[in-house]
């Protein structure tokens, strides 16, 4: 069975990249277009795995992180947020509203791959 | 693929752009709303994130300063005040020029690169120091790269005692993965300690008792290793011991290799024998389960209720507007099939009206629905083409204040009716001409700021572009507030240039539109805006290739107003089928004023070869179609025909005479480009009912080339006609 990735970002350029290298490497990938989308589609999708931007209109990373981890049953999910602020508080802000990782924009297929191996263990 | 998702790129940095640009205007126009700031600041980033995907550093690097300056404004640290803005919109100019460069190729004007970036480096704070941002691949402390680096395979072997702390469970974290990853660097071996674990009685569920002694044996770097544990950082205890430097000599590393390999129960400092050693080359191990709680079990991939399969198309349905992205080419296949669709039903008709049928009510009832479909379905069509001319107008807006900083005038530029929607090709091929009207405006038509103060004008000049639909049309419009067209100047020029004679007498209007006039220049000097040896007459070429008209009027001190009146469609149009010597024509309606059968009591001879409508007191001059286009010599006794009253941009009326009306219908629009040449006369062709091949006039053309209704741009010859 495969992983299942849900990635919420507002770039479709990041949408797409994302899609590319998730599915070539065997994911399953489902995207969202804004916080608020993935959060409300969260629970149809069941991912393995959230990808989230930050930087997002109607809710942003943050909001998403709090409001899946708000849930109990959602509490266990892992969750890595995609952010070009390589500023540690950033990370920290992240990590504190209970992201699991986080990738590095620009990221490449082997750094974004390897930040799914460490939160979902699997390769694909 | 990556080719592809580079072209979403430059697609979506458009539109980023454009919000850049639109939240930026809102921001210059006082609208300082936090959503508006965060929309360019997402925009700006979006672009960066996007950019730095396909290592295109410089605009990186320029877009993160952007991006970093209006931090400081989102975060309320900066104000911003006139001059910010005005940065920040030529910086968002200079990110357009950067896009383009990086999909197109080309320079970038560096000079003007540094000096934005100087610019901007002014308002960062100081603590904002690192803003080199690292190329692709670089960009995350996990170095990956490094990974790939083909090195002397030394082995390393390192002693990893890893204690979670309760708050890493929250964040989703799981041991059993990070164990994962490391084993794929090389054998591991993991001993649980479970010493800590208390009775189940005074288990806390929430509490992490447990820790592990992991031994690594791998050729990896010790940063690669290290990087496994970088999402629990500060949420475990973590020690990381390396048996020796990476430049120990291999007899040391294969003793201690020996000595870890061999004995790692031995070398294991768990107190307590209750140990679970695994043995690392037998996969899968168990999940070394963390403190059970109940909802931490289905984690375990595969545990999870699947979702229906329709979801991810589901997913794309969702969202405020969902848009279909088509390639324009199926679009314009598709418009051709309507054309041809009502191309048929034309013929269907003629033929039905040629069947020998006493009856045919019913038939042309519904054939009248299918001409009503028929126009439903291409209004459709024609509207996924139509674009509104936002994007056009705010390219504009960049044209204004580059025309205004290298003219050293300061303007403005004031938009309406940006949400109108014009043919797609219609804004490709409009963006020439307008940049050219707008340059020329700011150029010539605005003063400069001090001559304004002493005409008592507001120093900042005023350029209103608007776009409307008006009666089938599309009008758009340029109108400054500058001094107005010098009229005594404009006609001496012309007659310097011998583009009229010396003593020709003119209309305001009339030495208006000379500036049309191919070879016309008012520049001073050349200048390196407008002056570039191309006239207005380009613009009104272009124009008129979109079958569009161009008028201007002035009033002298008050300013100038260009007018440009374009079809909505460049595929269909409404004509009226004339006949023409013996052949079928189609005048398109919109030029077309009035109609009216001629007798001979409305026709005044004036002249040798001038003829006048009458029409309820005021006169016309009468263009013979069939004379204009060479398909008659022109005779005394021509019928009295049928007139069709056509006003030219200019507002002059003139009449065309034709032999006879037939219908008013809709016609598709066939180019004659490559079939033959321009004909003075004839804008293009189409196909009628009978499957003849009709010719679509230009009145303004015809007009042009007949004798006796030849306007302002004959003006030789009218003026020897007048003297």
């Amino acid at each position: 069975m495969k992983t299942k990735v849900l990635a919420i970002d507002d770039s479709r350029t990041i949408r797409n990249l994302l899609a590319a290298t998730l599915e070539e490497a065997g994911f399953e990938y489902v995207s969202a277009v804004d916080g608020r989308e993935g959060v409300d589609m969260y629970e149809d999708v069941a991912p393995d795995v959230v990808i989230t931007d930050i930087n997002m209109p109607n809710l942003d990373g943050f909001g998403v992180i709090e409001e899946l981890r708000g849930t109990d049953i959602n509490s266990k999910v892992p969750i890595l947020v995609l952010t070009t602020e390589s500023a540690p508080e950033m990370k920290a802000r992240a990590r504190n509203a209970g992201a699991t990782g986080w990738i590095t924009k620009p990221f490449d297929d082997a750094s974004l791959i390897f930040a799914l191996k460490r939160v979902t263990g699997a390769a694909a | 693929m990556a080719g592809s998702i580079q072209d979403t790129f430059f697609e979506e940095c458009e539109e980023l752009l454009e919000a850049t640009d639109e939240g930026l205007s809102a921001i210059e126009g006082g609208n300082h709303d936090p959503e508006v700031v965060n929309a360019v600041f997402r925009a700006v980033h979006s672009i960066k994130g996007g950019a730095g995907a396909f290592g295109l550093n410089e605009l990186v690097a320029f877009a993160h300063r952007f991006e970093t300056v209006f931090d400081e404004v989102r975060a309320n640290r900066m104000e911003l005040d006139e001059p910010l803005i005005q940065l920040l919109l030529r910086s968002c100019d200079h990110l357009y020029n950067l896009v383009a460069v990086a999909r197109d190729g080309g320079e970038t004007d560096q000079a003007h690169h540094d000096m934005l970036i100087e610019a901007l480096d002014k308002y960062i704070p100081e603590e904002e120091e690192d803003l080199t941002f690292e190329p692709m691949g670089l960009g995350g402390p996990i170095d990956i790269a490094a990974i790939d680096i083909p090195q002397a395979p030394t082995e390393e072997t390192y002693q990893i005692h890893f204690r979670p702390l309760k708050d890493m469970y929250s964040t989703g974290n799981e041991p059993f993965f990070l164990f994962q990853a490391l084993q794929e660097m090389g054998p591991l071996e993991i001993v649980l300690d479970d010493s800590e674990l208390p009775g189940f009685d005074s288990l806390d569920p929430e509490e992490s008792y447990l820790s592990w002694n992991l031994t690594l044996t791998t050729s990896e770097p010790r940063s690669t290793v290290e990087a496994v544990f970088e999402f629990v950082e500060g949420l475990c205890e973590l020690s990381i011991e390396g048996a020796g430097d990476a430049d120990a000599d291999a007899a040391a590393l294969a003793a201690l290799d020996a000595v870890f390999g061999s004995a790692p129960v031995d070398l294991t400092p768990v107190a307590e024998p209750t140990t679970m050693v695994e043995e690392t080359t037998t996969p899968p191990f168990e999940q070394p389960a963390p403190v059970p709680t109940p909802e931490a079990q289905p984690e375990a991939s595969g545990a999870k209720p699947s979702a229906p399969k329709a979801e991810s198309t589901k997913s794309e349905q969702r969202g405020p507007n969902p848009t279909l992205r088509v390639d324009l080419e199926r679009v314009d296949r598709l418009i051709n099939a309507v054309g041809e669709l009502i191309i048929n039903h034309s013929m269907l008709a003629q033929q039905i009206a040629n069947l020998d049928v006493a009856d045919v009510r019913d038939v042309e009832t519904e054939l009248e629905g299918f001409k009503n479909l028929a126009r439903d379905i291409q209004e459709g069509v024609m509207s996924i083409r139509a674009q509104p001319v936002k994007p056009l107008f705010q390219r504009m807006a960049r044209i204004v204040r580059e025309a205004s900083s290298a003219t050293s005038k300061t303007c403005k530029l004031v938009t309406e009716g940006e949400n109108t929607e014009v043919d797609k090709t219609v804004i490709e091929r409009l963006a020439d001409p307008l940049t050219h009207i707008l340059r020329n405006a700011v150029d010539h038509g605005i003063e400069s700021p001090e001559n304004r103060e002493s005409a008592n004008k507001n120093r900042i000049g005023e350029i209103r572009l608007s776009a409307s639909h008006r009666s089938g049309s599309v009008c758009i419009e340029v109108k400054d507030d500058g001094a107005g067209v010098n009229r005594p100047r404009v006609k001496q020029i012309a007659i310097d240039k011998g583009l009229i004679p010396e003593n020709a007498e003119l209309t305001d209007s009339e030495i208006d539109n000379l500036l049309f006039l191919p070879g016309f220049s008012t520049a001073k000097e050349v200048s390196n805006l407008s002056g570039r040896g191309v006239g207005m007459d380009v613009v009104k070429n272009a124009v008129t290739g979109l079958g569009g008209r161009i008028n201007i009027s002035s009033t002298p001190g008050k300013g100038s107003t260009f007018t440009i009146i374009l079809p909505l469609t460049l595929a269909v149009m409404d004509g009226m089928v004339v006949s023409v010597a013996d052949q079928t024509m189609v005048v398109p309606i919109t030029s077309i004023v009035e109609t009216m059968r001629g007798n001979d009591d409305m026709i005044n001879n004036l002249g040798a070869d001038g003829t006048l409508l009458s029409i309820r007191g005021s006169f016309v001059p009468i263009c013979d179609v069939a004379g204009a286009l060479g398909l008659r010599k022109e005779d005394n006794d021509r019928p009295p025909g049928v007139y069709l009253l056509v006003e030219t941009e200019t507002g002059q009326r003139s009449a065309l005479a034709v032999d006879d009306i037939h219908d008013q219908r809709q016609v598709v629009i066939k180019s004659l480009d490559g079939v033959c040449g321009e004909i003075a006369g004839v804008a293009a062709a189409t196909i009628l009912g009978d499957g003849k091949i009709a010719m679509i006039l230009d009145p303004e053309s015809i007009l042009a080339t007949s004798p006796t209704t030849a306007g302002a741009f004959d003006t030789e010859r009218r003026m020897s006609n007048a003297s």
